[in-house]
């Protein structure tokens, strides 16, 4: 999706009307616990007239400081929920709501990465489960806090162009049988919103398998997600396996593949730990 | 730099701060959140002073975060009495603040103020810098170039976390440069050390007169050190050497102002365990909001805003370690 300048004012002109004219919500649809004007026009966007529900589940974690508004680090946990086909996380009040969709064909259901926001906002996730059933969880990131970093980014134009592509990563045999990988792609992720005309430019498909090429998980990612993505994901790697394959491309084509060592190290993770750590 | 009205939000990485204004996302955030209340009293920072020793007083931050409610009051700032005038050292979080400040130094020594020292670049430190004469104010280099660098950002920042407290608020580049060394300001020797790790440059500053010990953001007090510019072990060497030095109170950048040198001695062993724990957070596996919900010594959960700052120096120091720790993995790389 690239949005256009033109087509960014009518998106600038729809929100203007939800934030005056909030639509009343149909009688038996569950009421969103954040009370967002957004909710209505993201449930239409993300979920169309299927069922849903707002689910604890669905677990959405986000500092409580901003201290960077270019790399808010989320993390969207839904083990709790069982038979998940797909996570779309959402942010109601950037300018860009979609942020990424997260397939886990044979992985957990959790992803970490970082995210850009322009103000608070509620930052959800919804959760499609095999019964065709949606579940929204989700958090209200409040973007004051810090104060110290700048909030401007540092990147070079002339040099992100030699380093793109250039993936540094790192993978862990849990306790559970799930292989844990954490990495980061450099890539600019241009919104195509900023100052200086700079067009839309980002990764956009993100394809995880195993050695055989079985697809373990697919990340569809959109404008938001930060400059140098890093993802944390888990997946169902074949006990033989001992590398995870990632590929990647992005809006303009280019293509980047990397492919991380699973096994150097076992981590002391166990799930049950993490599961405590996020009540 | 123009950013006059109490409604305009920072930079962020998506539209510069003129297409922001006409962004309807904005209005729609703003009827969401109401994040600048019109305040129809003045606001006043109402400042108390509290005397260390004969013509030495603090100003004593409170032990928050940034935010409309303070206005970003949340640093000590020093006071000395010198027969050629007032000695100020830091100018706090905006013009404001150093109105108050200019008027406070002048009726506890009745003198105008001589001089202002900056010990760093940090917004809650030096942006009360407008209420003083620009050949008043001095600093080292590097915190001046540090200002040049991000003081615009730093004041963007502050307006949103701070709202009207900083109307009118500006940059002030110190016009005079402070090297390691001494200065005479009256009957007072003021000894200057130049210093780095909280932030590139900082500085400390010991009154011979008094045995005080400024020692600006290289030292807190039962309040969790801050780390968004911070080199940890370049802090360490600075805490080492202000630890050798022999004075008779402590006055940290933040915290309670002591005879000992607790401060000094809290602010590294904080250091030493969010670096232990991060890194080993890191080296799990845990993505940034897994380490930041991982338990802390009781000693270091007691301190103020320890959970808030262990937080903060996740996100700090999570970048640094995954350059420098990660294996490159791309196909092309091998
Ligand atoms: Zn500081």
């Amino acid at each position: 999706m690239c949005l256009s300048r033109s087509s960014f004012a009518i998106f600038a002109a729809v929100i203007c009307q939800y934030a005056v004219v909030v639509a009343p919500a149909q009688a038996d649809s569950p009421k969103d616990p954040m009370n967002s004007p957004m909710w209505e026009d993201m449930r239409e966007a993300f979920i169309g007239d299927a069922s849903y529900q707002f689910d604890p589940r669905v677990k959405v974690i986000v500092p409580e400081v901003v201290e960077n508004q270019a790399q808010v680090p989320v993390t969207v946990d839904a083990r709790s929920l069982p038979g998940v086909q797909k996570i779309v996380v959402f942010a109601d009040l950037n300018p860009l709501p979609h942020t990424l969709t997260l397939s886990p064909t044979a992985a957990a259901p959790f992803i970490s990465f970082r995210l850009k926001v322009e103000q608070a906002t509620p930052v959800r996730a919804a959760v499609l489960t095999e019964d065709g059933t949606w579940h929204v969880g989700g958090k209200f990131l409040s973007a004051a806090g810090g104060g110290c970093s700048s909030p401007a980014m540092a990147r070079n134009k002339a040099d992100w162009s030699l380093t793109v592509g250039n993936t540094r990563g790192r993978a862990w045999r849990q306790a559970d049988g799930l292989a844990r990988f954490r990495m980061t792609i450099k890539h600019p992720m241009d919104t195509g919103l900023a100052k200086g005309n700079i067009p839309a430019f980002y990764i956009d498909n993100v394809m995880v398998r195993a050695t055989s090429g079985k697809v373990l998980a697919k990340v569809e990612m959109r404008e938001p997600v930060s400059e140098d993505p890093t993802l944390t994901l888990m997946v169902r790697l074949p006990a033989e396996d001992r590398a995870i394959q990632v590929d990647s491309h992005d809006i303009d084509g280019n293509e980047f593949s990397s492919k991380i060592d699973v096994g150097w190290k076992q981590s002391q993770l166990n799930t049950r730990e993490l599961q405590e750590m996020h009540p | 730099m123009k950013r006059r009205a109490s409604d305009e939000v920072f930079v962020g990485p998506w539209f510069d701060r003129r297409k922001l204004l006409q962004s309807a996302g904005l209005a729609a955030g703003l009827a969401f959140l109401p994040m600048f209340q019109v305040d129809a009293a003045p606001l006043r920072y109402g400042l108390k002073p509290l005397q260390l020793d004969a013509g030495v007083w603090m100003l004593a931050g409170v032990d928050e975060a940034i935010s409309s409610d303070n206005g970003g009051a949340i640093a000590n700032i020093t006071i000395f009495d010198t027969k050629d005038g007032a000695v100020v050292v830091d100018t706090g979080p905006s013009k404001r603040y150093g109105l108050e400040l200019d008027a406070i130094a002048r009726q506890l020594t009745g003198k105008p103020v001589a001089r202002v020292l900056l010990t760093h670049f940090h917004p809650d430190h030096v942006f009360g810098c407008q209420a003083f004469a620009s050949e008043a104010l001095a600093a080292p280099q590097g915190v001046v170039e540090g200002l040049k660098q991000s003081g615009e950002d730093f004041a963007s920042a502050m307006y949103y976390l701070a709202g009207d407290w900083m109307r009118g608020t500006e940059v002030v580049l110190p016009a005079k440069a402070i090297v390691s060394g001494h200065e005479d300001i009256g009957e007072r020797r003021f000894r200057y050390v130049v210093l780095q790790g909280h932030t590139p440059c900082d500085l400390a500053i010991f009154d011979e007169r008094s045995g005080i010990l400024v020692a600006g953001d290289l030292a807190f007090l039962d309040r969790a050190p801050t780390t968004p510019h911070a080199d940890l072990k370049d802090w360490h060497a600075s805490l080492k050497q202000l630890g050798e030095a022999q004075f008779s109170r402590l006055v940290p950048g933040h915290g309670p102002s002591e005879k000992d040198r607790r401060g000094l001695v809290q602010t590294g062993e904080w250091l030493s365990m969010i670096e232990e724990k991060i890194t080993e957070a890191f080296d799990r596996g845990l993505s940034m909001t897994e380490a930041m919900a991982i338990p802390l010594p009781s000693w270091a959960e007691k301190i103020a805003l320890s959970r808030y700052e262990f937080g903060r120096s996740v996100m700090h120091l999570y970048p640094k370690l995954e350059d420098a720790l990660w294996p490159r993995v791309d196909t092309r790389s091998n």
